[in-house]
């Protein structure tokens, strides 16, 4: 047992800083914490990385992924939060790729992989319903066969961002006769095939993120399922587990806690830094100690997986865990802004007023914090991953 | 990056859990502790011959090398096993202390402390210092080439089976200063030490000692006369890293015991474990454990850092344990119902060890300070 770095990954490190120093988009530096970006914001540093061959580092090295250990890829992490890079959307990366690699065909490989390592095709995912929330495998939305196609016909909801999607994977039910998991299929829709209408939800900080869509007589063709028909609930279960594993940001939480200290350093309360009031520097000392308790939770998990595990059952504690701490840090951050978390950034369209009111460091405080609400919820809210470890750990 | 345990440790972790379920299951131990003597002699003897007292050692000290991780696969088994002997005491303070001594130290002590023979107890607490390792009233005047101690120290855990004293005493300074401290070793039968020997209430035995014109020669000091604090602080950090390996052994135990009592507690008719808010509880149990483990390793794989480092990853993890350990200790006995009450079953006993836990060598509020105020000085660097 050590934690010290090797001469190569000292050497790895230098590297990967000195790439992202060269060839971030300078434009978007620090910008990794917005919600409100365009498309071509979202994936400008993705085709970079697209180009370098370094999009998919998580993926096996036969389908374009990097190779690289699990240290090498914890630093990669970090070197990119450093300057709160926009990363890659997980959707096509760490959602629907390895569904597709694992259990599509040679066709279903050739067609879609290259264009989410390139960040050239932008996916967004089908899975929640109104009726199908926590209990996802209620899935209502139908796929009827006719010949050659599947007819979906349904309504899918919280679809992340696809306002700017050129393909979905969606859970659809293919045997209305079965039980809850077992007639469900998964399958790849473009989303320009008539019939599927994107309408915005706007969330409580303000920003068009989710959608509802709407699918009424979509032909798809039969070539687009995935695996094997009534058997998508096992996809859909791997895909959860690969989207958890990703999902603590220790490495982003780390440089928001250094944003934070910053800020705390700043503001004043009755004359000295918030910072150095024992009230607050506590809050901050136990939200740091949490964060390094996750980290070595991650890295002992990582570790275990690079030994041949996949992503298991723990990843939902790094859910848990890391979305706790996230949350916990845009929560502190709104308190150390005081007065000016009020001004409404999002809000600039409608009145002409809000970002650059106040210091710089307040922009988005209450935004964020709002936004950060979601993350207990999404991803299976944090009670459904307490279902799972009781399930699957404690056997109960 | 390495999260593995070599072959050597698993071997060490694999005998000693052995050994400790063929004779140290909980009835044993209960007789144990109700004896006059509240030990036994003849294990600690036996976990000699297994090596553990050698295991931290460096092949140079005549040890085996492991360094405190082999202490803390030696812990979080005592800790499963909730284990009373004076392992943290003697080997990781007493031996932490010596083998940064003198030659001579070195030569007199350590061979005693790895077989067993000799066994140190750590007397740093004061009835009035509370956590503050430099806030101490006992003295130590020169005297010739010599030292002279008074004072009174407080709960000296395993004292009384102790033959040896590991003193911290004021040799300068006002009460409180960080210069002036020094450490000394002191025989238990010297003339004018005494002791008031007790139970503690989670099954170990420990000592009021008082120290009545003690006097000791210059080869009594360990490091340098009034500059021993960092050195305290060093040890007190490793026996810390020590304490939490214990703590995540004895909550792996009470929460697998808690499981367990709510697959056959039956209550409406079904099995407790069925009802989600138990279950989550159970899950929120088993989270803090997980992270009270990876919080240890951090913790002792950082005992060799830079200072500053050390002690940040020291108390973070003092922290961590102490609520994980609080958290679990309190939803075991709440789980198990009033059964979790009664002295019959062990799980009272890990609660009862993991509370005291908290107390030894710093609490939640004196860590949480001590990483605050740590943090104040030390301005994050991004690493290189």
């Amino acid at each position: 047992m050590n934690l010290e770095f090797t001469p190569e990954e000292i050497e790895f490190r230098k590297e990967v800083r000195a790439f992202i120093e060269e060839n971030y988009p300078k434009e978007l530096a620090g910008a990794g914490t917005r919600e409100d970006l365009s498309r071509e914001q979202f994936l400008a540093w993705h085709k970079v990385l697209g180009k370098k061959g370094w999009s998919v580092p998580a993926w096996p090295e036969k389908y374009g992924g990097t190779g690289w250990t699990s240290t090498q890829k914890y630093i990669w992490g970090e070197e990119n939060a450093r300057i709160d890079a926009i990363m890659p959307l997980p959707f096509g990366v760490s959602m629907v790729g390895p569904v597709i690699y694992t259990f599509g065909n040679e066709e279903q490989k050739a067609k879609h992989l290259p264009g989410i390592r390139s960040g050239d095709v932008w996916w967004c995912q089908g899975y929640s319903e109104p009726g199908a929330g926590s209990d996802l495998a209620s899935v209502k939305t139908t796929a009827v066969r006719d010949g050659d196609h599947y007819v979906i016909n349904g309504q899918k909801t919280w679809t992340t961002l696809a306002q700017h999607a050129d393909w979905g994977f969606f859970l659809c039910r293919t045997d209305p006769n079965a039980k809850a998991q077992e007639g469900i299929s998964f399958i790849l829709v473009d989303m320009k095939t008539p019939g599927i209408e994107v309408r915005p939800i706007k969330l409580i900080d303000g920003t068009h993120e989710v959608n509802e869509t709407w699918l009424t007589d979509v032909r798809v063709p039969v070539e687009n399922l995935v695996g094997e028909e009534n058997k998508g609930w096992t996809y859909a279960k791997f895909l959860l587990a690969h989207e958890r594993s990703g999902i603590a940001g220790v490495a982003r939480s780390k440089r928001g806690i250094e944003r934070l200290r910053d800020i705390a350093t700043k503001e004043t309360v009755d004359g000295t830094p918030l910072i150095e009031t024992p009230e607050f520097s506590r809050k901050i000392s136990q939200l740091e100690i949490d964060l390094t308790a996750l980290e070595f939770t991650e890295l002992r998990t990582l570790a275990s997986e690079a030994a041949g595990k996949g992503p298991g059952p723990e990843s939902s504690i790094l859910k848990v865990k890391g979305t706790e701490v996230q949350q916990r840090l845009t929560e502190l951050t709104l308190e150390a802004v005081n007065h000016y978390g009020a001004p409404y950034a999002y809000g600039m369209e409608a009145t002409g007023n809000g970002a650059g009111i106040g210091p710089d460091y307040a922009d988005y405080a209450a935004e964020t914090y709002f936004n950060m609400r979601k993350t207990s919820i999404y991803g299976g809210s944090n009670e459904i991953q307490r279902n799972i470890i009781t399930k699957m750990i404690l056997g109960l | 990056m390495d999260f593995n345990f070599t072959e050597e440790q698993g071997m060490l972790r694999d005998s000693l859990a052995k050994m400790i379920r063929d004779q140290y299951d909980f009835e044993n131990r209960r007789k144990v502790v109700a004896s006059a003597d509240g030990w036994r002699k003849d294990m600690w003897m036996q976990f000699a011959e297994l090596g553990l007292m050698m295991a931290p050692f460096s092949e140079e000290d005549g040890g085996l090398g492991g360094g405190p991780i082999d202490a803390m696969v030696v812990m979080e088994e005592f800790g499963k096993g909730l284990v009373v002997e004076p392992y943290v005491p003697s080997v990781v303070c007493g031996g932490g202390f010596i083998k940064r001594g003198t030659d001579a130290q070195k030569e007199e002590y350590l061979t005693g402390i790895m077989s067993g023979e000799t066994i140190f107890a750590f007397a740093y607490a004061e009835p009035r210092g509370r956590y503050n390792l430099a806030d101490l009233e006992t003295t130590a005047k020169k005297d010739g080439e010599g030292f002279v101690i008074n004072g009174h120290k407080a709960v000296v855990i395993g004292a009384p089976w102790a033959t040896h004293l590991i003193v911290t005493a004021r040799t300068s300074g006002g009460r409180r200063d960080a210069n002036g401290v020094t450490v000394f070793v002191v025989e238990k039968t010297a003339p004018g030490v005494s002791t008031r020997d007790y139970p503690t209430v989670d099954g170990r035995r420990a000592s009021e000692v008082y120290f009545e014109n003690v006097a000791v020669g210059p080869e009594a000091v360990i490091g340098e006369v009034d500059n021993g604090l960092p050195l305290i602080e060093l040890v007190s950090d490793e026996a810390i890293a020590a304490l939490c390996a214990e703590a995540c052994g004895a909550m792996k135990v009470a929460h697998e015991m808690t499981v367990e009592y709510s697959r056959q507690r039956k209550q409406f008719g079904t099995p407790i474990g069925k009802f989600q808010v138990l279950q989550h509880r159970m899950v929120d149990m088993f989270m803090e454990y997980e992270q009270s483990v990876s919080m240890t390793y951090m913790a002792t794989l950082k005992l060799g850092d830079d200072e500053v480092t050390r002690k940040k990853a020291a108390s973070a993890a003092k922290v961590r344990i102490g609520q994980g350990g609080r958290f679990v200790g309190q939803q075991s006995i709440q789980i198990h119902g009033g059964m979790g009450m009664t002295d019959e079953l062990a799980v009272g006993h890990y609660f009862k060890r993991l509370t005291m836990i908290d107390s030894e060598f710093g609490n939640v509020d004196h860590h949480l300070k001590r990483y605050t105020d740590l943090s104040a000085a030390d301005v994050p660097v991004a690493a290189e």
